[in-house]
């Protein structure tokens, strides 16, 4: 049932992405042109998705479970670090130069276009690069 | 600053933001996990628990375009850039959103409406970047 709830969270997630336009890398940049022609359509997607997605996770915290696990998986660390903030603007400077975080990425990718598979191609590698970095700085 | 009230979908983009909120919400009220697309891409790399969900919401999101062209939309996003760009992005933005603990849905949906603070920093800092990246490359190398 987890598989199930998380496949229908993922296709409803990756239509929400299309529908506000989060999918289309041009849109994107314009968002973040804010010395240029600015569109800000993109901060009501962010103020969309919190308005609904805050009151569900403060009603949370009156359960003790989610409904199909037995605890909730809440991010463990809260320290504000380098790693946090040094990660963060590295994030944002590749989101700049094309226009792609990774959610509307996969979704581009389901749409068939090569380009999409060689950013997340390179995505992936940028993931497993950090993976075997950080595995191997632990030993 | 101009604002390009031609550009401005502001009906789409709320409902579209209304629609990752849902998604967002039923990922925690029913399995208890964060909705962070580079978390979840990110942990299938190692051999972790927790792949079959992993690997189901990664496939939803990869086929909802397809059931958006069911739905008679079509998908508008075409990528401008050019090879060597988009491979050095995706590599940035795979190693950024790993070493940053999260992305755009982590830290900017999730983080944000359960007031981490953590998130909070996180997103500040990754729209600062964002902004300054297409500042640079729009307004300091394109006019040279």
């Amino acid at each position: 049932m987890t598989t199930l709830a998380a496949f229908l969270a993922g296709l409803v997630f990756g239509l929400g992405l299309l529908v506000a336009g989060m999918a289309d890398p041009a849109k994107v940049l314009a968002f973040l042109d804010v010395f240029g022609r600015w569109d800000p359509s993109l901060m009501l997607v962010m103020g969309g998705a919190i308005a609904v997605a805050m009151p569900a996770f403060a009603w949370s915290k009156r359960r003790r479970a989610p409904v199909l696990d037995a605890a909730f998986h809440l991010p463990t660390s809260r320290r504000i670090d380098r790693p946090l903030v040094i990660g963060s603007l590295l994030f944002g400077i590749g989101w700049g130069l094309v226009g792609l975080c990774p959610g509307p990425a996969l979704v581009l990718l389901g749409s068939g276009q090569l380009k999409a598979a060689l950013f997340v191609t390179a995505m992936v590698a940028g993931m497993a690069l950090y993976e075997w970095w950080s595995a191997s700085r632990a030993n | 600053m101009i604002i390009d009230w031609q550009a401005f979908t502001p009906w789409s983009a709320l409902a579209g933001g209304a629609l990752i909120g849902l998604a967002a919400s039923a990922l925690w009220l029913l399995n208890g996990q964060i909705a962070g697309i580079s978390g979840i891409l990110g942990s299938l790399i190692r051999a972790r628990p927790g792949r079959a969900w992993r690997t189901a919401f990664i496939i939803g999101l990869v086929v909802s375009p397809w059931l958006y062209g069911v739905l008679g939309m079509s998908v508008p996003g075409h990528i401008d850039a050019g090879h060597g760009l988009i491979v050095l992005a995706g590599l940035i933005v795979g190693i950024g959103t790993r070493y940053g603990s999260g992305c755009t849905s982590g830290h900017g949906v999730c983080g944000l409406s359960r007031l981490s603070p953590r998130s909070a920093i996180a997103t500040l800092a990754f729209m600062a970047a964002g902004f300054a990246t297409v500042a640079v490359i729009r307004h300091l190398v394109a006019p040279l």
